[in-house]
């Protein structure tokens, strides 16, 4: 059994039908990259997984567990940690304040501390920042800070949504380095891209969205030589 | 072992501390007869609009929700409490015991009405939700200036018709005349009381927005969103921020009308509710102290002008947009910022490090 089951997923905005009966899984462990062009549905997967929008029809499990009409609040004890597109932290609050806030869910203060030290280890740039006004932050930073604070709350799946938009090329891949190394300490990631090939390169299996519908899956590793892929979304 | 204290707590000592010596040359002045009659009127309302400031302040500034029905809040604080008063003041008769539960009952009333009015309220955000409090206050101003309650040996009477309609036996009272309001409430309200509560008021609200509910409240003002995707719980927050809120407005209340011998409902019109939303922002948004200062310094400002009769709320008016551009304006904020600091630095040497840091 997957650890995450997304399962024939329709959601409207109003009468427009954003996804189309989207269907896929996520297993332990496991790096998956949800790539598309824009409009494509990756963002309005992503918050309907965490509970920010409502489906219509078709359901979300995770652990065999009905999560589809779960509200967000609840989504994150669940341990499903969202990271949400274009860097959105509290602007007025510390990056400390930041921190703590994701690990809102949690109540053991001992673990809270500890993982305060892990996200610092992690991202090196936030202890130095810790006091600074999280609005203050540059992009890059901001972003680690929004990654750092999904971590808090002890998630078993992170779900990101375009961590490397805006970003310079060599942040880009500090990001993605990130990426991996959250996954190596055994959180399972799913990750929205617009950077097709950084994500295909890191990710074990991605699935291709294009105006609401799957068009194609697979192994990353055979996508990223896909022609098809190769020609929509590599620019090559 | 020194601990260390964070810069949040030592705001609210000074504040803390400005408020007690304020209080020590108030009381000084009184008790060797110092102080003007048209000050010592003054001294309980000055309180209570800087209950309703800090209040308003946790809605608009922490929240980050621009709610104009204050004067709402404070409509039902002070008829629910007066509505106690009238009917336990032969009863009860020591004001110590009496006025405290008051308090309480008004309280208590005021934040049942903003939960009961925040739950379909906090949906709107902006503008929408501004227009829609302005309405809930008007329409609890003007419920209360239909209400007819009477009551004799029989018990309490309602009526929103006329006072002949209540039907009340020959020892019958009234206690809420229609548009004429409330009269007969005990005056129980002291600068002393008031004094306390504003101090109380002060203490909720620093400690509110040093906790985790203050930070998660913050984080929603900040960005809804990432509040959501981090596990806080969006409406159970604004609710608990507008509860808080309608409370203090509701104390405020009761302070109001037991200060004055009759009290009508068109007192609480939304004239007052923009006033209140003045002393928040010319006090600075969020802050907590600025917002005290304002209701004070507004609150005295036109009976001190009295004495320029006609062009008196003229004054007034230039003063609030001098007062205005001041403390919008970063350049002139910045000026006073600088020689502030210098000030500082000359008074307390040792500390002039603070100054180098400020630049």
């Amino acid at each position: 059994m997957a650890m995450l089951e997304i399962n024939d997923l329709n959601v409207y905005y109003g009468v427009i039908r954003a996804l189309k009966g989207i269907s896929f899984e996520v297993n332990e462990g496991e790096v998956i990259a949800l790539i598309g062009a824009n409009g494509a549905g990756k963002t309005t997967t992503l918050h309907t997984i965490t509970g920010l929008l409502s489906a219509k029809s078709g359901s979300i499990h995770l652990d065999g567990k009905d999560i589809t009409k779960t509200p967000a609040h609840k989504i994150v004890k669940m341990g499903i940690a969202h990271v949400p597109e274009g860097r959105r932290i509290f602007q007025n609050l510390t990056v400390l304040d930041n921190i703590k806030l994701g690990a809102f869910t949690r109540k053991d203060k001992d673990g809270i501390a500890e993982d305060i030290e892990k996200v610092y280890k992690l991202f090196p740039r936030l202890e130095e920042r810790k006091t600074q006004i999280a609005g203050t932050l540059s992009g890059g930073e901001q972003q680690m800070l929004a990654m750092g604070r999904a971590l808090m709350s002890k998630p078993r799946i992170v779900v990101m949504d375009e961590p490397s938009m805006g970003l310079s090329p060599i942040l880009v891949s500090e990001i993605f380095d990130i990426i991996e190394s959250i996954r190596e300490q055994g959180t399972t990631v799913l990750l929205v891209e617009q950077n097709a090939k950084k994500a295909l390169s890191i990710a074990d299996r991605a699935y291709v969205l294009e105006t609401g519908k799957i068009v194609l899956s697979g192994k990353a590793s055979d996508l990223i030589n896909d022609e098809s892929v190769k020609k929509a979304y590599l620019g090559e | 072992m020194k601990k260390k204290i964070s810069p949040m707590t030592r705001k609210s000592f000074v504040t803390y501390g400005l408020l007690l010596i304020v209080f020590i040359a108030v009381e000084i002045m009184m008790n060797t007869g110092n102080i003007s009659s048209m000050l010592k009127g003054l001294l309980v309302p000055v309180c209570v609009y800087s209950i309703l400031a800090v209040s308003l302040n946790l809605t608009v500034g922490i929240l980050g929700e621009l709610s104009l029905g204050q004067a709402g809040f404070m409509c039902i604080g002070a008829y629910s409490s007066a509505i106690f008063s009238n009917l336990v003041k032969d009863t009860i008769t020591q004001p110590l015991i009496r006025f405290p539960l008051a308090i309480i009952i008004g309280g208590i009333c005021a934040a049942l009405f903003g939960i009961l009015i925040g739950i379909p309220v906090l949906r709107l955000r902006g503008d929408y939700l501004a227009i829609v409090t302005l309405a809930f206050g008007e329409i609890i101003k003007n419920v209360f200036a239909a209400l007819y309650i009477g009551y004799d040996s029989t018990g309490l009477h309602f009526s929103l018709k006329s006072q002949g309609d209540l039907g009340l036996g020959a020892d019958g009272k009234m206690i809420i005349n229609g548009a004429l309001g409330i009269s007969g409430t005990p005056n129980d309200s002291t600068f002393e009381i008031a004094a306390a509560i504003l101090f109380i008021t002060l203490i909720i609200a620093y400690n509110f927005v040093n906790s985790r509910t203050g930070r998660a409240v913050m984080s929603i003002r900040d960005n809804r969103i990432a509040a959501e995707s981090v596990g806080i719980n969006i409406t159970k927050y604004k609710l608990i921020t507008f509860g808080l809120t309608a409370f203090l407005a509701g104390v405020a209340g009761v302070l109001y009308s037991h200060n004055f011998y009759s009290l009508q409902a068109s007192k609480f019109d939304y004239n007052m509710s923009i006033l209140v939303l003045v002393f928040v922002v010319l006090g600075g948004i969020g802050s907590i102290r600025g917002s005290v200062i304002a209701a004070v310094v507004l609150t005295m400002l036109p009976e001190y002008l009295r004495s320029i009769n006609n062009y008196r709320m003229l004054f007034y008016a230039v003063i609030l947009i001098v007062m205005m551009i001041c403390t919008s304006n970063a350049t002139i904020r910045n000026f006073f910022v600088h020689n502030f600091e210098k000030l500082k630095g000359l008074i307390f040497k040792n500390k002039s490090k603070t100054v180098k840091e400020a630049e």
